[in-house]
Protein backbone atom coordinates (compact mmCIF):
# COMPACT_ATOMS: atom_id res chain seq x y z
CA UNK A 1 0.00 0.00 0.00
CA UNK A 2 0.92 3.16 -0.67
CA UNK A 3 1.33 5.13 2.58
CA UNK A 4 -0.34 8.64 2.83
CA UNK A 5 1.94 11.07 4.40
CA UNK A 6 -0.11 12.94 6.93
CA UNK A 7 -0.62 16.40 6.22
CA UNK A 8 0.29 17.70 9.45
CA UNK A 9 3.48 16.04 10.54
CA UNK A 10 4.74 17.41 7.08
CA UNK A 11 3.50 20.70 7.42
CA UNK A 12 5.12 20.78 11.34
CA UNK A 13 8.79 19.37 9.78
CA UNK A 14 8.21 22.48 6.86
CA UNK A 15 7.35 25.17 8.99
CA UNK A 16 11.03 25.13 10.52
CA UNK A 17 12.33 25.47 7.09
CA UNK A 18 9.97 27.80 5.66
CA UNK A 19 8.03 29.80 8.39
CA UNK A 20 5.14 31.71 7.67
CA UNK A 21 4.47 29.73 4.28
CA UNK A 22 1.57 27.31 5.41
CA UNK A 23 -1.85 28.12 5.53
CA UNK A 24 -3.30 25.08 6.79
CA UNK A 25 -2.42 21.41 7.52
CA UNK A 26 -4.97 18.18 7.67
CA UNK A 27 -4.15 14.53 7.85
CA UNK A 28 -4.62 14.20 4.24
CA UNK A 29 -3.31 17.74 2.66
CA UNK A 30 -1.56 20.53 3.39
CA UNK A 31 -2.18 24.07 1.88
CA UNK A 32 0.48 26.49 1.45
CA UNK A 33 1.25 30.24 0.08
CA UNK A 34 1.83 30.58 -3.79
CA UNK A 35 4.77 32.48 -3.34
CA UNK A 36 6.67 29.89 -1.08
CA UNK A 37 5.13 26.91 -3.02
CA UNK A 38 8.51 26.51 -5.32
CA UNK A 39 10.61 26.54 -2.58
CA UNK A 40 8.49 23.81 -0.37
CA UNK A 41 8.09 21.70 -3.85
CA UNK A 42 11.76 21.56 -4.27
CA UNK A 43 12.05 20.96 -1.03
CA UNK A 44 9.73 17.62 -1.08
CA UNK A 45 11.02 16.58 -4.22
CA UNK A 46 15.29 17.19 -3.02
CA UNK A 47 15.14 15.96 0.80
CA UNK A 48 16.06 12.27 0.88
CA UNK A 49 13.54 11.42 3.65
CA UNK A 50 10.76 12.96 1.46
CA UNK A 51 12.13 12.17 -1.89
CA UNK A 52 9.10 12.74 -3.82
CA UNK A 53 9.96 12.24 -7.23
CA UNK A 54 7.22 11.54 -9.39
CA UNK A 55 4.36 14.14 -9.83
CA UNK A 56 0.93 12.19 -10.06
CA UNK A 57 -1.03 15.13 -11.14
CA UNK A 58 -2.19 18.52 -11.03
CA UNK A 59 -5.69 19.90 -10.98
CA UNK A 60 -7.22 23.04 -10.25
CA UNK A 61 -10.81 23.39 -8.93
CA UNK A 62 -12.76 26.74 -8.50
CA UNK A 63 -14.26 27.26 -5.48
CA UNK A 64 -15.59 30.86 -6.78
CA UNK A 65 -13.73 33.01 -4.14
CA UNK A 66 -10.39 31.60 -5.22
CA UNK A 67 -8.63 28.51 -7.31
CA UNK A 68 -7.16 25.94 -5.61
CA UNK A 69 -4.36 24.17 -7.57
CA UNK A 70 -3.74 20.60 -6.11
CA UNK A 71 -0.53 18.73 -6.58
CA UNK A 72 -0.34 14.88 -6.00
CA UNK A 73 3.06 13.51 -5.29
CA UNK A 74 4.32 10.27 -4.87
CA UNK A 75 7.88 8.70 -3.78
CA UNK A 76 8.68 5.71 -6.20
CA UNK A 77 11.46 4.89 -3.47
CA UNK A 78 9.80 5.12 -0.32
CA UNK A 79 6.19 4.37 -1.59
CA UNK A 80 4.39 7.07 -0.10
CA UNK A 81 2.36 10.13 -1.33
CA UNK A 82 1.78 13.16 -0.05
CA UNK A 83 -0.99 15.65 -1.50
CA UNK A 84 0.56 19.68 -2.00
CA UNK A 85 -2.61 22.25 -2.38
CA UNK A 86 -2.05 26.02 -3.12
CA UNK A 87 -4.56 28.73 -3.80
CA UNK A 88 -4.99 31.81 -6.40
CA UNK A 89 -7.84 34.57 -5.93
CA UNK A 90 -8.49 37.10 -8.29
CA UNK A 91 -10.65 35.88 -11.99
CA UNK A 92 -8.98 38.35 -14.16
CA UNK A 93 -5.33 36.38 -13.52
CA UNK A 94 -4.50 34.05 -11.10
CA UNK A 95 -1.12 33.02 -10.92
CA UNK A 96 0.62 30.15 -9.40
CA UNK A 97 4.31 29.46 -9.86
CA UNK A 98 4.99 26.43 -12.34
CA UNK A 99 6.76 23.51 -11.24
CA UNK A 100 8.01 22.33 -14.77
CA UNK A 101 11.32 23.08 -13.52
CA UNK A 102 11.12 20.20 -11.01
CA UNK A 103 9.04 18.08 -12.41
CA UNK A 104 8.88 18.22 -16.24
CA UNK A 105 5.49 16.27 -16.26
CA UNK A 106 3.92 19.18 -15.29
CA UNK A 107 4.01 20.92 -18.50
CA UNK A 108 0.87 19.30 -19.97
CA UNK A 109 -0.93 19.16 -17.34
CA UNK A 110 -0.10 23.19 -16.65
CA UNK A 111 -1.21 24.18 -20.16
CA UNK A 112 -4.27 22.03 -19.60
CA UNK A 113 -5.48 24.15 -16.48
CA UNK A 114 -4.13 27.35 -18.04
CA UNK A 115 -6.83 26.53 -20.95
CA UNK A 116 -9.56 25.07 -19.02
CA UNK A 117 -9.50 27.07 -15.81
CA UNK A 118 -7.53 30.16 -16.58
CA UNK A 119 -4.41 29.79 -14.31
CA UNK A 120 -1.17 31.33 -15.20
CA UNK A 121 1.68 29.77 -14.41
CA UNK A 122 4.27 31.89 -13.86
CA UNK A 123 7.80 30.14 -15.28
CA UNK A 124 6.32 28.00 -17.86
CA UNK A 125 8.24 27.10 -20.91
CA UNK A 126 5.32 27.27 -23.42
CA UNK A 127 2.17 28.38 -21.29
CA UNK A 128 -0.69 28.51 -24.26
CA UNK A 129 -3.89 26.60 -24.65
CA UNK A 130 -3.94 23.26 -24.98
CA UNK A 131 -7.00 21.30 -26.00
CA UNK A 132 -9.23 24.52 -27.43
CA UNK A 133 -7.71 26.99 -30.47
CA UNK A 134 -5.76 29.83 -30.13
CA UNK A 135 -8.62 32.84 -30.14
CA UNK A 136 -11.08 30.98 -28.19
CA UNK A 137 -13.02 33.43 -25.54
CA UNK A 138 -13.77 32.16 -21.95
CA UNK A 139 -11.88 29.21 -19.22
CA UNK A 140 -14.48 26.52 -19.80
CA UNK A 141 -13.88 24.81 -16.04
CA UNK A 142 -14.48 27.76 -14.65
CA UNK A 143 -17.97 27.70 -12.67
CA UNK A 144 -19.40 30.64 -14.19
CA UNK A 145 -18.34 29.67 -17.83
CA UNK A 146 -21.92 29.50 -19.00
CA UNK B 1 32.85 21.33 -47.36
CA UNK B 2 29.35 20.70 -45.04
CA UNK B 3 26.16 21.24 -47.12
CA UNK B 4 24.26 24.04 -46.24
CA UNK B 5 20.84 22.49 -45.11
CA UNK B 6 17.82 24.66 -43.42
CA UNK B 7 14.89 23.57 -41.01
CA UNK B 8 11.91 22.20 -42.60
CA UNK B 9 8.50 21.88 -40.74
CA UNK B 10 6.72 19.13 -41.56
CA UNK B 11 2.67 18.40 -40.29
CA UNK B 12 2.34 14.26 -39.29
CA UNK B 13 -1.52 14.10 -39.10
CA UNK B 14 -3.98 15.16 -37.62
CA UNK B 15 -5.71 12.20 -40.20
CA UNK B 16 -2.58 9.95 -40.36
CA UNK B 17 -2.65 6.02 -40.49
CA UNK B 18 0.30 6.19 -37.71
CA UNK B 19 -1.18 8.78 -35.05
CA UNK B 20 -4.13 6.45 -33.54
CA UNK B 21 -7.32 9.08 -34.09
CA UNK B 22 -6.61 12.69 -34.63
CA UNK B 23 -3.51 13.69 -33.19
CA UNK B 24 -1.10 16.18 -35.44
CA UNK B 25 2.55 16.00 -34.57
CA UNK B 26 3.92 19.10 -35.88
CA UNK B 27 7.61 18.15 -37.11
CA UNK B 28 10.80 20.07 -37.69
CA UNK B 29 13.55 18.30 -39.67
CA UNK B 30 16.82 18.88 -40.56
CA UNK B 31 17.19 16.55 -43.94
CA UNK B 32 15.72 13.45 -42.48
CA UNK B 33 16.83 14.40 -38.56
CA UNK B 34 14.30 15.57 -36.38
CA UNK B 35 15.60 18.87 -34.75
CA UNK B 36 12.16 19.96 -33.23
CA UNK B 37 8.94 17.72 -32.51
CA UNK B 38 5.40 19.64 -30.61
CA UNK B 39 2.49 17.58 -30.18
CA UNK B 40 -0.81 19.38 -31.11
CA UNK B 41 -3.38 18.37 -29.07
CA UNK B 42 -7.61 19.01 -28.90
CA UNK B 43 -9.22 17.68 -32.02
CA UNK B 44 -10.92 14.96 -30.24
CA UNK B 45 -11.52 17.59 -26.66
CA UNK B 46 -15.31 16.73 -25.91
CA UNK B 47 -15.09 18.17 -22.32
CA UNK B 48 -16.06 14.85 -20.77
CA UNK B 49 -14.51 17.16 -17.36
CA UNK B 50 -17.15 19.86 -17.42
CA UNK B 51 -20.27 17.29 -18.47
CA UNK B 52 -19.50 15.31 -15.36
CA UNK B 53 -19.88 18.22 -13.70
CA UNK B 54 -23.71 18.14 -14.85
CA UNK B 55 -24.53 14.56 -14.27
CA UNK B 56 -25.34 12.23 -11.50
CA UNK B 57 -22.36 9.96 -10.12
CA UNK B 58 -24.23 7.03 -11.66
CA UNK B 59 -24.32 9.20 -15.37
CA UNK B 60 -21.02 9.93 -15.21
CA UNK B 61 -19.58 6.10 -16.17
CA UNK B 62 -20.93 6.21 -19.67
CA UNK B 63 -19.02 8.96 -20.00
CA UNK B 64 -15.74 7.32 -19.25
CA UNK B 65 -16.15 4.71 -21.54
CA UNK B 66 -15.82 7.10 -23.90
CA UNK B 67 -11.91 7.79 -22.41
CA UNK B 68 -9.38 5.26 -23.36
CA UNK B 69 -11.97 3.58 -25.74
CA UNK B 70 -10.11 0.54 -26.39
CA UNK B 71 -10.13 -0.08 -22.67
CA UNK B 72 -13.39 0.93 -21.25
CA UNK B 73 -13.59 -1.72 -18.24
CA UNK B 74 -10.18 -0.28 -16.97
CA UNK B 75 -11.86 3.85 -17.25
CA UNK B 76 -14.92 2.52 -15.69
CA UNK B 77 -12.98 0.75 -12.82
CA UNK B 78 -11.05 3.61 -11.86
CA UNK B 79 -14.10 5.74 -11.91
CA UNK B 80 -15.95 3.64 -9.54
CA UNK B 81 -13.58 3.33 -7.47
CA UNK B 82 -12.97 6.95 -6.53
CA UNK B 83 -16.49 7.07 -6.19
CA UNK B 84 -17.01 4.22 -3.68
CA UNK B 85 -13.61 6.66 -1.84
CA UNK B 86 -15.79 9.28 -1.81
CA UNK B 87 -19.24 7.49 -0.29
CA UNK B 88 -17.06 4.95 1.20
CA UNK B 89 -19.43 2.43 -0.47
CA UNK B 90 -18.76 -1.27 0.30
CA UNK B 91 -18.33 -3.67 -2.82
CA UNK B 92 -19.33 -7.42 -2.30
CA UNK B 93 -16.59 -10.22 -3.06
CA UNK B 94 -17.89 -11.86 -6.34
CA UNK B 95 -17.96 -8.01 -7.78
CA UNK B 96 -14.45 -7.64 -6.84
CA UNK B 97 -13.31 -10.75 -8.05
CA UNK B 98 -15.82 -10.11 -11.56
CA UNK B 99 -14.04 -6.47 -11.43
CA UNK B 100 -10.86 -8.21 -11.70
CA UNK B 101 -11.23 -10.68 -14.05
CA UNK B 102 -12.79 -8.09 -16.76
CA UNK B 103 -9.59 -5.17 -15.93
CA UNK B 104 -6.85 -7.84 -16.58
CA UNK B 105 -9.05 -9.28 -19.97
CA UNK B 106 -9.51 -5.56 -20.78
CA UNK B 107 -5.44 -5.20 -20.47
CA UNK B 108 -4.92 -8.23 -22.94
CA UNK B 109 -7.12 -7.06 -25.37
CA UNK B 110 -5.62 -3.51 -25.02
CA UNK B 111 -2.34 -4.64 -25.17
CA UNK B 112 -3.13 -6.45 -28.36
CA UNK B 113 -4.32 -3.67 -29.83
CA UNK B 114 -0.64 -1.81 -28.97
CA UNK B 115 1.36 -4.91 -30.02
CA UNK B 116 -0.72 -5.10 -33.43
CA UNK B 117 -0.73 -1.34 -34.27
CA UNK B 118 3.32 -1.07 -33.39
CA UNK B 119 4.16 -3.97 -35.64
CA UNK B 120 2.14 -2.30 -38.34
CA UNK B 121 4.13 0.83 -38.27
CA UNK B 122 7.36 -1.05 -38.14
CA UNK B 123 6.77 -2.24 -40.97
CA UNK B 124 4.75 -5.89 -40.29
CA UNK B 125 2.05 -4.50 -42.71
CA UNK B 126 -1.31 -5.47 -41.22
CA UNK B 127 -0.28 -9.33 -41.07
CA UNK B 128 0.08 -9.60 -37.11
CA UNK B 129 -2.37 -6.79 -36.63
CA UNK B 130 -5.05 -8.98 -37.92
CA UNK B 131 -3.42 -12.55 -35.80
CA UNK B 132 -4.14 -9.92 -32.60
CA UNK B 133 -7.60 -8.90 -33.23
CA UNK B 134 -7.91 -12.47 -33.95
CA UNK B 135 -7.86 -12.97 -30.41
CA UNK B 136 -9.38 -9.83 -29.14
CA UNK B 137 -11.87 -10.79 -30.95
CA UNK B 138 -12.87 -13.44 -28.47
CA UNK B 139 -11.99 -11.14 -25.01
CA UNK B 140 -14.40 -8.88 -26.93
CA UNK B 141 -17.28 -11.86 -27.14
CA UNK B 142 -16.69 -12.27 -23.63
CA UNK B 143 -17.71 -9.01 -22.70
CA UNK B 144 -20.65 -8.79 -24.96
CA UNK B 145 -21.88 -11.94 -22.73
CA UNK B 146 -21.64 -9.75 -19.92
CA UNK B 147 -22.61 -6.82 -20.91
CA UNK B 148 -24.25 -6.65 -24.52
CA UNK B 149 -21.70 -4.48 -25.50
CA UNK B 150 -18.49 -4.76 -27.98
CA UNK B 151 -16.71 -1.51 -27.43
CA UNK B 152 -18.57 0.97 -24.70
CA UNK B 153 -19.34 -1.62 -21.95
CA UNK B 154 -20.81 0.70 -19.10
CA UNK B 155 -20.53 -2.76 -16.92
CA UNK B 156 -19.56 -1.13 -13.51
CA UNK B 157 -21.13 0.58 -11.09
CA UNK B 158 -20.49 2.19 -8.09
CA UNK B 159 -21.11 -0.80 -5.23
CA UNK B 160 -20.48 -3.30 -8.01
CA UNK B 161 -20.98 -4.34 -11.45
CA UNK B 162 -24.02 -3.88 -13.40
CA UNK B 163 -25.62 -7.61 -13.64
CA UNK B 164 -23.87 -10.71 -13.28
CA UNK B 165 -22.27 -13.02 -15.46
CA UNK B 166 -24.43 -15.91 -17.44
CA UNK B 167 -23.64 -19.22 -16.99
CA UNK B 168 -21.78 -19.63 -19.91
CA UNK B 169 -18.98 -17.05 -19.31
CA UNK B 170 -17.27 -19.05 -17.24
CA UNK B 171 -16.65 -22.06 -19.06
CA UNK B 172 -15.78 -20.20 -21.90
CA UNK B 173 -13.26 -17.91 -19.95
CA UNK B 174 -11.48 -21.28 -19.31
CA UNK B 175 -11.50 -22.32 -23.00
CA UNK B 176 -10.00 -18.40 -23.47
CA UNK B 177 -7.18 -19.03 -21.03
CA UNK B 178 -6.52 -22.49 -22.44
CA UNK B 179 -5.82 -21.29 -25.69
CA UNK B 180 -3.95 -17.78 -25.48
CA UNK B 181 -0.59 -18.89 -23.89
CA UNK B 182 -0.36 -20.66 -27.08
CA UNK B 183 -1.05 -17.89 -28.80
CA UNK B 184 1.25 -15.57 -27.05
CA UNK B 185 4.24 -18.16 -27.21
CA UNK B 186 3.39 -17.76 -31.08
CA UNK B 187 3.54 -14.26 -31.42
CA UNK B 188 6.86 -14.38 -29.59
CA UNK B 189 8.07 -16.96 -31.72
CA UNK B 190 7.06 -15.43 -34.86
CA UNK B 191 8.74 -12.11 -33.76
CA UNK B 192 11.15 -11.97 -30.85
CA UNK B 193 14.17 -12.74 -33.09
CA UNK B 194 12.81 -11.40 -36.21
CA UNK B 195 15.01 -9.36 -37.79
CA UNK B 196 13.33 -6.77 -39.21
CA UNK B 197 11.76 -6.09 -35.77
CA UNK B 198 15.17 -5.66 -34.19
CA UNK B 199 16.61 -3.30 -36.84
CA UNK B 200 13.66 -0.87 -36.62
CA UNK B 201 13.11 -1.19 -32.59
CA UNK B 202 16.37 -2.29 -30.78
CA UNK B 203 18.02 0.88 -29.63
CA UNK B 204 15.51 3.27 -30.91
CA UNK B 205 14.32 5.76 -29.18
CA UNK B 206 15.36 5.44 -25.76
CA UNK B 207 13.95 6.98 -22.53
CA UNK B 208 15.96 6.82 -19.33
CA UNK B 209 14.74 6.00 -15.90
CA UNK B 210 14.89 9.12 -14.45
CA UNK B 211 13.72 10.89 -17.51
CA UNK B 212 11.17 8.57 -17.61
CA UNK B 213 10.07 9.77 -13.50
CA UNK B 214 10.68 12.86 -14.19
CA UNK B 215 7.91 13.11 -17.10
CA UNK B 216 5.46 11.33 -14.73
CA UNK B 217 5.40 9.00 -17.39
CA UNK B 218 3.14 5.59 -16.39
CA UNK B 219 2.52 2.31 -17.27
CA UNK B 220 4.21 -0.09 -19.80
CA UNK B 221 6.42 2.72 -20.77
CA UNK B 222 7.57 3.48 -17.36
CA UNK B 223 8.34 -0.05 -16.65
CA UNK B 224 10.10 -0.82 -19.82
CA UNK B 225 12.76 1.71 -18.66
CA UNK B 226 13.70 -0.33 -15.55
CA UNK B 227 11.38 1.18 -13.11
CA UNK B 228 9.31 -1.09 -11.29
CA UNK B 229 6.13 0.45 -10.69
CA UNK B 230 3.22 -1.18 -11.30
CA UNK B 231 0.26 0.53 -9.21
CA UNK B 232 -1.54 -2.96 -8.65
CA UNK B 233 1.85 -3.94 -6.39
CA UNK B 234 2.86 -0.44 -5.06
CA UNK B 235 -1.16 0.46 -3.62
CA UNK B 236 -3.57 -2.68 -4.35
CA UNK B 237 -6.62 -1.39 -5.00
CA UNK B 238 -9.59 -4.14 -5.18
CA UNK B 239 -8.59 -7.26 -4.38
CA UNK B 240 -4.96 -7.25 -6.36
CA UNK B 241 -2.88 -8.43 -3.16
CA UNK B 242 -4.57 -11.50 -3.20
CA UNK B 243 -3.02 -12.79 -6.49
CA UNK B 244 0.30 -13.59 -7.12
CA UNK B 245 1.86 -12.38 -10.43
CA UNK B 246 5.63 -10.59 -11.37
CA UNK B 247 6.11 -6.87 -12.66
CA UNK B 248 8.14 -7.87 -15.64
CA UNK B 249 10.80 -4.45 -16.43
CA UNK B 250 12.88 -3.58 -19.33
CA UNK B 251 16.64 -2.77 -19.06
CA UNK B 252 17.44 -0.04 -21.62
CA UNK B 253 13.59 1.78 -22.53
CA UNK B 254 13.99 1.56 -25.97
CA UNK B 255 10.84 0.71 -28.56
CA UNK B 256 11.74 -3.33 -28.17
CA UNK B 257 11.88 -3.25 -24.38
CA UNK B 258 7.93 -1.32 -24.50
CA UNK B 259 6.99 -4.05 -27.05
CA UNK B 260 8.76 -7.04 -24.45
CA UNK B 261 7.23 -5.64 -21.29
CA UNK B 262 3.57 -5.89 -23.24
CA UNK B 263 3.86 -9.50 -24.55
CA UNK B 264 5.41 -10.36 -20.59
CA UNK B 265 2.32 -8.83 -18.81
CA UNK B 266 -0.22 -10.46 -21.16
CA UNK B 267 1.12 -13.73 -19.44
CA UNK B 268 0.88 -12.06 -15.95
CA UNK B 269 -2.59 -11.04 -16.56
CA UNK B 270 -3.67 -14.61 -17.43
CA UNK B 271 -2.16 -15.72 -14.16
CA UNK B 272 -4.15 -13.26 -12.15
CA UNK B 273 -7.30 -14.10 -14.03
CA UNK B 274 -6.83 -18.11 -13.47
CA UNK B 275 -6.26 -17.59 -9.56
CA UNK B 276 -9.19 -15.24 -9.74
CA UNK B 277 -11.42 -17.84 -11.42
CA UNK B 278 -10.46 -20.38 -9.16
CA UNK B 279 -11.59 -18.26 -6.04
CA UNK B 280 -14.19 -16.47 -7.09
CA UNK B 281 -17.56 -16.86 -4.59
CA UNK B 282 -21.42 -17.01 -5.56
CA UNK B 283 -23.20 -13.94 -3.65
CA UNK B 284 -24.58 -10.81 -4.85
CA UNK B 285 -22.98 -8.49 -7.06
CA UNK B 286 -23.49 -5.05 -6.04
CA UNK B 287 -24.16 -3.72 -2.73
CA UNK B 288 -27.27 -1.33 -1.77
CA UNK B 289 -26.62 1.94 -3.22
CA UNK B 290 -29.43 4.41 -3.41
CA UNK B 291 -30.09 6.02 -6.97
CA UNK B 292 -28.56 9.55 -6.62
CA UNK B 293 -25.31 9.05 -4.18
CA UNK B 294 -24.52 12.79 -2.31
CA UNK B 295 -21.51 11.91 -1.00
CA UNK B 296 -20.27 13.67 2.00
CA UNK B 297 -18.00 17.29 1.39
CA UNK B 298 -14.76 16.08 0.40
CA UNK B 299 -12.39 14.48 -1.97
CA UNK B 300 -10.60 11.83 -3.14
CA UNK B 301 -8.23 10.64 -5.85
CA UNK B 302 -8.61 6.88 -6.84
CA UNK B 303 -6.16 5.16 -9.27
CA UNK B 304 -5.64 1.99 -10.74
CA UNK B 305 -2.94 0.78 -13.07
CA UNK B 306 -5.23 1.02 -16.53
CA UNK B 307 -3.70 -0.55 -20.00
CA UNK B 308 -1.77 2.93 -20.73
CA UNK B 309 -0.84 3.01 -17.23
CA UNK B 310 -1.80 5.51 -13.77
CA UNK B 311 -5.49 6.45 -14.88
CA UNK B 312 -6.63 8.47 -12.13
CA UNK B 313 -9.70 10.04 -10.46
CA UNK B 314 -9.53 12.91 -8.35
CA UNK B 315 -13.23 13.86 -7.25
CA UNK B 316 -14.95 16.39 -5.49
CA UNK B 317 -18.16 16.80 -3.41
CA UNK B 318 -20.35 19.31 -2.63
CA UNK B 319 -22.61 16.78 -1.20
CA UNK B 320 -24.55 17.22 -3.70
CA UNK B 321 -25.74 14.26 -6.86
CA UNK B 322 -23.54 15.58 -8.95
CA UNK B 323 -19.49 15.86 -8.64
CA UNK B 324 -18.22 19.22 -7.89
CA UNK B 325 -14.99 18.30 -9.68
CA UNK B 326 -14.11 15.43 -11.62
CA UNK B 327 -10.59 15.56 -12.93
CA UNK B 328 -9.08 12.87 -15.09
CA UNK B 329 -5.55 11.68 -14.63
CA UNK B 330 -5.13 10.48 -17.99
CA UNK B 331 -1.88 7.95 -18.65
CA UNK B 332 -1.79 8.65 -22.59
CA UNK B 333 -1.62 12.69 -22.11
CA UNK B 334 1.32 12.35 -19.49
CA UNK B 335 2.96 9.20 -21.60
CA UNK B 336 3.23 12.18 -24.25
CA UNK B 337 5.37 14.70 -22.21
CA UNK B 338 8.71 12.55 -23.12
CA UNK B 339 8.00 12.25 -26.67
CA UNK B 340 9.65 15.55 -27.62
CA UNK B 341 12.93 14.54 -26.25
CA UNK B 342 12.84 11.02 -27.42
CA UNK B 343 12.33 11.42 -31.34
CA UNK B 344 14.52 14.38 -31.33
CA UNK B 345 17.91 13.00 -33.19
CA UNK B 346 15.57 10.17 -34.85
CA UNK B 347 14.85 9.77 -38.30
CA UNK B 348 11.08 10.67 -39.43
CA UNK B 349 10.20 6.60 -39.63
CA UNK B 350 11.73 5.89 -36.58
CA UNK B 351 9.45 8.73 -34.89
CA UNK B 352 6.84 7.08 -35.89
CA UNK B 353 7.65 3.92 -34.18
CA UNK B 354 8.91 5.07 -31.04
CA UNK B 355 5.24 7.52 -30.78
CA UNK B 356 3.40 3.75 -31.78
CA UNK B 357 5.28 2.10 -29.11
CA UNK B 358 3.99 4.78 -26.30
CA UNK B 359 0.61 3.56 -27.15
CA UNK B 360 -1.83 6.69 -26.76
CA UNK B 361 -5.69 6.75 -27.21
CA UNK B 362 -6.82 10.23 -28.32
CA UNK B 363 -10.29 9.74 -26.51
CA UNK B 364 -8.59 10.05 -23.51
CA UNK B 365 -5.43 12.38 -24.42
CA UNK B 366 -8.33 14.73 -25.56
CA UNK B 367 -11.09 14.05 -23.16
Amino acid sequence: MILSLSGKEVAAQLEQQFPGSIIASSENNFLVKSESLLDIAEYLKSSPELDLDYLNHITAVDYYDYFEVVYQLTSIKHNHSLVLKTRCYGRDNPLVPSVVSLWQGADFQEREIYDLMGISFDGHPNLKRIFLWEGFQGYPLRKDYL
Amino acid sequence: MAIKTEPFVINIGPVHPSTHGVFRMRATLDGEVIVDLEPVFGYLHRGIEKLAEERTYTGVIPLTDRLDYIASMSNNLAYVLAVEKLAGIAVPERAEYLRVIMAELQRIAAYLVAIGAFLNECGAFFTPFLYMFREREKIIDLFEMVSGQRLLYNYMRVGGVSQDIPEEFLPALGEFLKQMPRFIDEYDRLLKQNEILLARAKGIGILTKEKAVNCSVSGPVLRASGVKWDIRKADPYSIYDRFEFEIPTGEVGDCYDRYRVRIEEMRQSLRIIEQAMEQIPSGAVKSEVPHLIRPPVGEAYAHIEAPKGELGFYLVSDNSIAPYRCHIRAPSLMNLTALREMVIGWKIQDAIIIFGSIDITVGEVDR
